[in-house]
């Protein structure tokens, strides 16, 4: 027995190479990536309660567990998107092999807008996230590495100033939106918890949750943009 | 009401390897109180004796339970009537003028055998892999003889209405067997029958489905607003929630 068929034995292995396997794996790794959006946006909001709050906070996240804590979150997150991203992208060639003569005549009974485009909401998504990772978080811009370093709370208001930043922004934010507004609903019915009883509710909190996130992350630049918040 | 005169487009494939084409045939004077299988009987009438060959379809008891009819109409498997299959589908529900798409239930996993007619049997190949149980159960009175709750055994009755027509794997935008599977296993693992093989049964049959190349289910639903039994999506949740419990039950043994 080599080591590689051991492996595909096993039963993580097993598990991730099944399909509902892969989709609880999508599910839980969306949980938390889910939780991450709502303490990131509370967090965010802590700007508009001004400059000392906000500036606290990003001191409390660099510091918190003598400056660990926020790499144990970093790896702890990255590690869910890497996992969430490969099982969607297995899942989707698998799903476009799946059918291999479209019909001539499609058409869509009840499935969402927001539900058929997952892929490219995620896409897009996984983009900013890489940009915004570089734009705030490991600052190439000179620039506002020399403010952020200083006063996170003026950093943030002097990158939206950028318009091309601020609308790249509002777009993925919006695809943000589209995505949870399926991605939410689809966790209880991957788990297994989601039932005729309970699938109102659960639509309607997918859909609230998606508006709240969007609602608040774009408040920001809006905010800044329209409303010269914070100039 | 008067007859209707239609445009149908329909697929026409000599075989597997054959190119398969969308052929216009008019469908004139047509009785409202005709079935869509009636319908197409009538088309085939009149291209046999123009000398042609006639469309070939799938259709067995023209009642609504065998399902064996499997014709995608305007893009939706068994059309737009909700519950119910294409053969109990009227013409009434038609106008006159109408230009109505027919193509095959359309999947990787269901060869084209000819014209309108696909091989399911992949779905057969799932219920041998696990859709049983091993034990004889008895007769009818036996099962009456057994106490079974009352919302169990309507929720078994309700998956076992399943026909097996494959109308989920093909209205599925991944052309995923989620609905097939999860009533077939739920309508036995809800009864106290099934329920000592249910581990066995949830992974066997899902791994029968991943063999066999059916895509992923997204949680979209087109499975269940289409289905002529109106069988729950209720069951994708049970078999989802099952298996992820078989395999760690199955990892930890």
């Amino acid at each position: 027995m080599s080591a590689l068929s051991c492996c595909i034995h096993s039963a993580p292995c097993r598990f991730w190479n099944s399909s509902i396997g892969k989709k609880i794996i999508v599910a839980l790794t969306g949980i938390v990536l889910v939780g991450f959006l709502a303490g990131h946006l509370i967090g965010n909001l802590l700007i508009f309660q001004g400059e000392h709050a906000f500036n606290d906070y990003a001191h409390f996240l660099q510091t918190m567990l003598h400056g660990y804590g926020v790499w144990i979150a970093r790896i702890f997150l990255l590690t869910s998107l890497v996992l969430h991203v490969t099982a969607t992208i297995q899942l989707t060639i698998a799903n476009r092999a799946a059918r291999n003569i479209e019909y001539q005549r499609p058409a869509t009974v009840t499935a969402s807008a927001s539900s058929r485009m997952m892929i490219w909401s995620g896409s897009t998504i996984l983009a900013f996230i890489v940009f915004h990772i570089f734009h705030y978080t490991v600052r190439v811009s000179p620039e506002l590495a020399e403010i952020g370093a200083e006063n996170p709370h003026a950093m943030v208001i002097a990158g939206f100033s950028n318009i091309l930043v601020s609308l790249f922004y509002l777009i993925a934010m919006t695809l943000l939106c589209s995505h949870l507004s399926h991605g939410v609903g689809s966790i209880f019915q991957t788990l297994g918890l989601r039932s005729h009883k309970t699938a109102l509710p659960i639509d309607l909190f997918s859909r609230a949750f998606a508006l709240f996130i969007w609602l608040g992350f774009i408040s920001i630049p809006i905010a800044i943009m329209v409303f010269g918040f914070g100039k | 009401m008067a007859n209707l005169n239609l445009t149908l487009k329909v697929w026409r494939q000599l075989n597997a390897q054959d190119h398969g084409r969308i052929e216009t045939y008019d469908a004139k004077d047509i009785p409202t109180e005709a079935s869509f299988l009636e319908m197409l009987d009538i088309v085939n009438e009149r291209i046999v004796e123009d000398g042609g060959e006639p469309i070939h379809f799938d259709h067995d008891c023209r009642e609504g339970i065998c399902g064996m009819c499997s014709l995608t109409i305007d893009g939706v498997p068994h059309g737009q009537d909700r519950g119910v299959t294409v053969c109990q589908l009227h013409m009434r529900k038609f106008k006159s003028g109408d230009t109505i798409w027919i193509e095959p239930f359309r999947s990787k996993v269901f060869p084209l055998l000819r014209d309108l007619m696909v091989d399911r049997s992949a779905l057969d190949r799932i219920v041998a892999a696990g859709g049983y149980i091993d034990i004889r159960t008895g007769a009818a009175q036996d099962a009456n003889a057994l106490p079974i709750e009352k919302d169990k055994a309507e929720a078994a009755f309700e998956a076992a209405a399943c026909i097996g027509c494959a109308a989920c794997v093909a209205a599925c935008k991944n052309s995923s067997a989620m609905l097939f599977v999860s009533a077939k296993a739920a309508h036995l693992n809800y009864l106290p029958q099934g329920a000592p093989e249910k581990q066995k049964r949830t992974l066997a049959m899902v791994r029968q489905m991943d063999e066999e190349g059916f895509g992923n289910c997204t949680n979209q639903y087109e499975c269940e607003a289409v289905c002529p039994k109106e069988i729950s999506a209720d069951n994708i949740a049970k078999l989802n929630r099952d298996y992820a419990i078989a395999s760690f039950k199955e990892a930890v043994s």
